[in-house]
């Protein structure tokens, strides 16, 4: 009887424990989701400055934002709906939350690398060519390989034609001194710290496919829609921020100072950093999210995606998850959108800061 | 009204006893899935039983398509074969070393407190110098289990040295045993199924730096498989993993104490 009991219990406090985050409802307190990245960077620093507060405040709201040291962690938080938004790219917001049965919403799409990913090999004079048969080292699954791919599809080469070792990449940089690694499959920091060795040579990279790799703040989407307000600080908080870093004057090199510190640079480390990433400013946003580059580079990503089987066991094609775009337009499954596009956050954060900030 | 310490539960009862904990946890598990499954049926983080079982078919029985092979035992075979040699090279070196820091005093006085000090460096922590070192291959996975395991076993060996009844050795002495003699015939043989016990017990850590060094650096293996599905939330995968080890470890550790029956069986009545 007891026992019985027991279990009863241990069942409730489980389920309970697995439901309570699965509703959504308008409420006053937000969760937002970060790790330590180049462009998010920007958003730390509005955290501690105080940016963050301004627009919560201004929206009524309150906003509380964790760095996450494990970036996969923190998309495994935002995913299982401990947290209302995440900074991701949109490979991973596809992977993850997308193929988990989250529908996302992306407030802002904040850059594009240009240059960011890159694929380096080890030796003087080496060209992309000679990464044929060698041991790449790389994050599995990841944009790494999302690189990787797209540099050898661009000398006709695959995936066979190389083998591939999973290296995490806080190690990336202390694995290429060693002598058995000889090519790696990487992002910043490891790009920006191998760029400084001259044994290294970047033979490949994003700035080579601009407007592939996008870093973004997505939302759930339920949650965005009982509360749009949350979706309009996000949006004034990152464009308030944005200028701030990219201004050419003391405050902004005292802002890049700091967000270079605080991911493990200096000012020159992050200003070469920033240097490959396009962020996108209000105006660009609309272009970009608005035009047809955007739909053929996600066509292009689900492919990847279903290539390599990341699009969920049960998936039957490329189109297993669909994408919409502001004007309406749904790429993949129109009964499966799961990553919505749209610049009406931007464009309200716009008119927003325009008042705010004469 | 007997004390709870002197109620003995039968043989069938406690075979009920045995399977509840079990049981419960699967049940508590179902409905927690369950309820989050109603609420999003692509819910990633706690998957169906069904979910999980038609994971498990395919892992193990279904090669892979991008490899064309069959995922759960290539990643067991390799993970057996980095722990498997590291436990019988760290059971070794702590026999030897243990017995002659036990017995040795001069041995003592150089190499029991250096032991002493260097069993609290946190093997994990050595693993970016081990990775920098030795390269990413599979000697730095077996040298980070080694260094993990084998300052428990030598001290532990050590200590049991001790242990030893001082008059054992006297009397061997006065029947005119050598120190190597002694080590051979008298400490030796009455260590054996304390190693195996050190070996039992040194079977978790060892899993736990095994797949620690699996996660950062690896081409297969339990471990690597874990953290690589990680990425995208594949609890499906995950989950059953984690009971695959955990059934292996399991069985490794029932196999040692079969060992020490058979070739101890003197060992349970000293015990």
């Amino acid at each position: 009887m007891r026992r019985t009991l027991c279990i009863a219990l241990v069942s409730i406090v489980a389920v309970v424990f697995a439901s309570h985050s699965a509703f959504a409802e308008s409420r006053k307190s937000f969760k937002v989701a970060w790790s330590i990245y180049t462009p998010n960077m920007a958003w730390g620093w509005a955290e501690d400055n105080g940016i963050v507060k301004k627009w919560a405040d201004k929206f009524g709201i309150s906003i509380t934002s964790t760095k996450f040291t494990d970036y996969v962690e923190s998309i495994n938080q935002y995913t299982s709906g401990e947290y209302d938004a995440l900074l991701v790219t949109v490979m991973d917001t596809i992977v993850t939350p997308a193929v988990g049965g989250v529908d996302n919403t992306v407030v802002v799409v904040q850059d594009y690398s240009n240059g960011n990913d890159a694929v380096i090999l080890k030796g003087k004079d080496k060209t992309l060519k000679d990464i044929k048969g060698q041991k790449v080292h790389l994050i599995l699954y990841s944009v790494n390989h999302y690189i990787l791919t797209r540099a050898l599809e661009s000398i006709g080469l695959t995936e066979k034609n190389v083998s591939l070792v999973n290296l995490s990449d806080a190690d990336q940089v202390g694995a290429f001194g060693t002598a058995d690694v000889t090519a790696m499959a990487a992002f910043h920091p490891t790009v920006y710290e191998l760029s400084k060795r001259p044994d290294a040579v970047n033979v490949f990279n994003s700035s080579m496919i601009p407007g592939e790799i996008l870093d973004m703040i997505v939302a759930h989407t339920d949650v965005v829609k009982d509360n749009p307000d949350f979706a309009k600080a996000l949006a004034c908080i990152w464009f308030d921020v944005l200028a701030i870093t990219l201004e050419d004057s003391e405050r902004g090199s005292n802002a890049r100072r700091d967000m270079g510190i605080a991911s493990g640079t200096d000012l020159t480390g992050f200003d070469a950093q920033l240097a490959t990433t396009h962020f996108l400013h209000e105006d660009e946003h609309k272009k970009f999210v608005e035009g047809d580059q955007i739909i053929q580079n996600t066509d292009r990503l689900r492919n990847f995606l279903y290539g390599l089987n990341l699009l969920g066991p049960n998936a039957k094609s490329s189109d297993e998850i669909g994408v919409e775009f502001p004007s309406g337009q749904v790429s993949g499954s129109k009964d499966n959108i799961k990553l919505r596009f749209t610049n009406d956050y931007v464009e309200f954060a716009q008119k927003e800061r325009d008042k705010t900030n004469p | 009204m007997k004390r709870v310490i002197n109620i003995e539960p039968n043989q069938s009862l406690r075979w009920f006893l045995i399977l509840v904990p079990f049981v419960a946890t699967i049940v508590a598990y179902m409905l927690a899935s369950d309820a989050r499954l109603d609420a999003n049926a692509q819910d990633k983080l706690l998957p169906s039983l069904s979910t999980i079982g038609n994971t498990i078919y395919r892992l193990a029985f279904v090669a892979d398509p991008r490899t064309n092979q069959y995922l759960l035992w290539v990643d067991t075979f390799a993970s057996l074969s980095r722990l498997l040699p590291a436990l019988v090279i760290s059971v070794a070196i702590g026999l030897v070393v243990g017995v002659v820091i036990g017995l040795v005093p001069t041995a003592r006085a150089i190499f029991g407190p250096f032991m002493d000090v260097i069993s609290f460096v946190p093997p994990l922590s050595l693993l970016p110098i081990l990775f920098i070192a030795m390269g990413l291959g599979e000697t730095t996975k077996i040298l980070l289990l080694v260094i993990g395991i084998t300052p428990f076993l030598i001290r532990t060996m050590a200590m049991r040295v001790g242990d030893l009844p001082r008059e054992q050795l006297i009397k061997a002495q006065s029947l005119g045993g050598s120190s190597w003699l002694i080590a051979r015939k008298i400490v030796v043989p009455q260590l054996l199924p304390h190693l195996l016990d050190a070996a039992r017990l040194s079977i978790g850590p060892a899993l736990l730096f095994l797949i620690a060094a699996e996660a950062i650096a690896s081409e297969v293996g339990l471990g690597y498989r874990i953290f690589l599905v990680r990425r995208y939330l594949a609890m499906d995968v995950i989950i059953p993993y984690v009971v695959w080890i955990t059934f292996l470890a399991f069985v490794m550790d029932a196999a040692l104490a079969m060992l020490q029956r058979v070739l101890f069986p003197w060992f349970q009545g000293a015990r």
